[in-house]
């Protein structure tokens, strides 16, 4: 239930449900942690960075006097809301306008609970940003020299012809939705909506959020100016950096969700220890 | 037996470089300034490595923002200023001096004889927005030519007469900043003198980096060998107050 390297199995015979497997290397499971605590840090001060400035625009320059196609704020009848193009929404008490733990009322875009640090300090939300990023691409790169190696991207997480057959995609909706997981031997491998799932993260998702986070750095605006043609401007740069963030948020949400929902105690250990018992077969 | 062994090393070393790292991070606010400051020095390594001497993109007219809202003070309070700005900065002077072999002083009038250069950047605020402006000004290095730097001189401290409560605002840049051409001492901003409101008369661009780093106001340019001899010793008003990071390129 994440992005892991399956272990080939040594035994000759075909491993059944009941039967404790080898399933996560010690990298995956160091890498797991590592990233789960790094992505905790950079969406929570991610999140107390955008409060600072709660607008986005598209293009390539954009601030106050300009139109933003987001905004989350307080009005003046002292309400929160979040506005998407000429739709606005009440958030009041979660978003925009708030209540934080000692009972003061704020105007802030998010929440003391959701950023880091809790009470608003950009000079310090950019530190940990700016410096978990280093954390994440150095086990991003490693994880993708190693996976990139052991052929665990083609082999693991490259779906099959016989995979993208509508019917077969159909029919793994289908036993999703009804939480049916696999068992059995078949627990070993990702099923197609998990190598969506990966996939979309892995190709889409975190380039996204690296490159889109470049193209708002001036010093790299001088190095790589082809980023800003390849996203449209700086704003629209920190727009995209905002959606794929909200695309990361809920991976982790269905992740978690999964998690629980597959058996949170043989999940989580096999993350840890890297042993994972399968899924009884049902008959 | 061996290989267990060495796995379960690897393990505890592994998990516990995870949990020790993490548990720092949480207990220890010395470990956590510390970790938190390498963000900052790797960024500016970095940059410094791949693009010492890139341009900042430049833009067309037809590029440029609307309306360039003002940030930060927009109006000295020192009488002196007050005095400058009443009468048009006749007697205003840019002192430059520190770490050089010929300290000069340089008014308006002479700051707007010398060869200018026209660049329509990006302006980029810490906080997030940007603003797209025209900027016409001196290049900082044909001034730096006329008072030569020591060979000890490492920053370029720059003195404003702004200040918050009394704490004089200032900035500083390195060398490599210093001398590249797209710094420039603005006195002209979309073709009009530069307001008051923006800085008037002078203020500095620096292009690679965020809008805090450009400092409104400039009455003096100090070379040196340290920041530490300035303000609270980190390089800048609100790298001082704050924390800012002294690197704005990012």
């Amino acid at each position: 239930m994440s992005i892991t390297e399956p272990m080939t199995m040594p035994t000759q015979t075909a491993a059944k449900g009941g039967d404790v497997v080898d399933r996560h290397r010690l990298s995956t499971r160091l890498w797991h942690w590592t990233n789960a605590i790094t992505i905790v840090i950079m969406l929570m001060s991610g999140l107390m960075i955008f409060n600072a400035h709660p607008r986005l625009y598209w293009g390539a320059y954009g601030a106050n006097p300009d139109y933003a196609w987001l905004q989350i704020g307080a009005t003046e009848a002292n309400t929160g809301f979040v506005r998407v193009g000429s739709v606005t929404a009440d958030t009041t008490g979660v978003l925009g306008r708030w209540t934080d733990s000692d009972g003061q009322v704020r105007n802030r875009a998010f929440p003391s609970w959701a950023t880091l640090p809790q009470s608003y300090n950009l000079a310090l939300a950019r530190r940990w940003h700016l410096t978990f990023a280093w954390v994440f691409a150095v086990g991003l790169a490693a994880y993708l020299i190693r996976s990139l190696l052991n052929r665990h991207l083609q082999r693991d997480l490259l779906p099959t012809a016989e995979e993208i057959r509508p019917s077969q995609i159909w029919s793994d909706i289908k036993h999703h939705a009804k939480l049916q997981f696999p068992t059995g031997e078949a627990a070993q491998r990702y099923n197609i909506l998990q190598k969506f799932a990966y996939l979309s993260v892995l190709i889409a998702l975190i380039p996204g959020m690296i490159l889109t986070g470049f193209t708002m750095s001036p010093g790299l605006n001088a190095s790589l100016p082809w980023l800003l043609d390849l996203f449209g401007g700086r704003q629209s740069a920190r727009s995209l950096h905002f959606i794929f963030a909200m695309g990361i948020m809920a991976f982790i949400v269905v992740h978690l969700l999964m998690v629980v929902l597959a058996g949170p105690i043989n999940e989580v250990r096999s993350m840890i220890t890297g042993r994972y018992r399968l899924p009884k077969e049902k008959n | 037996m061996a290989l267990l062994t060495r796995r379960s090393v690897l393990t505890g070393l592994g998990f516990s470089t995870i949990i020790g790292t993490t548990a720092g991070l949480v207990l220890s606010p010395s470990f956590r300034d510390l970790a938190l400051g390498s963000g900052e020095k790797l960024a500016y390594q970095t940059h410094r490595l791949i693009g010492r001497n890139a341009l900042a993109p430049e833009f067309t007219e037809a590029d440029m923002s609307p309306d360039f809202r003002t940030n930060g003070n927009t109006m000295p309070k020192s009488s002196d200023y007050q005095r400058h700005m009443e009468t048009d900065f006749a007697n205003w002077q840019l002192q430059v001096d520190g770490l050089v072999s010929t300290p000069k002083a340089f008014s308006l009038a002479a700051l707007k004889a010398m060869p200018a250069r026209t660049q329509i950047t990006r302006h980029d605020c810490v906080e997030g927005w940007s603003a797209i402006g025209k900027w016409t000004g001196v290049p900082l290095s044909a001034l730096l030519s006329q008072v030569t730097l020591l060979p000890s001189a490492r920053y370029l401290v720059l003195h404003c007469a702004d200040d918050f409560s009394g704490d004089a605002y200032y900035e500083s840049i390195d060398l490599v900043d210093a001398f590249h051409p797209q710094t420039i001492l603005a006195h002209t901003m979309n073709d009009q003198p530069l307001s008051v409101g923006h800085g008037a008369p002078l203020r500095l661009r620096v292009e690679r980096q965020l809008g805090y780093k450009q400092a409104k106001y400039i009455m003096r340019i100090e070379a040196t060998a340290t920041l530490a001899a300035t303000g609270l010793g980190k390089g800048g008003f609100w790298e001082d107050q704050i924390g800012y990071d002294w690197y704005a390129g990012i």
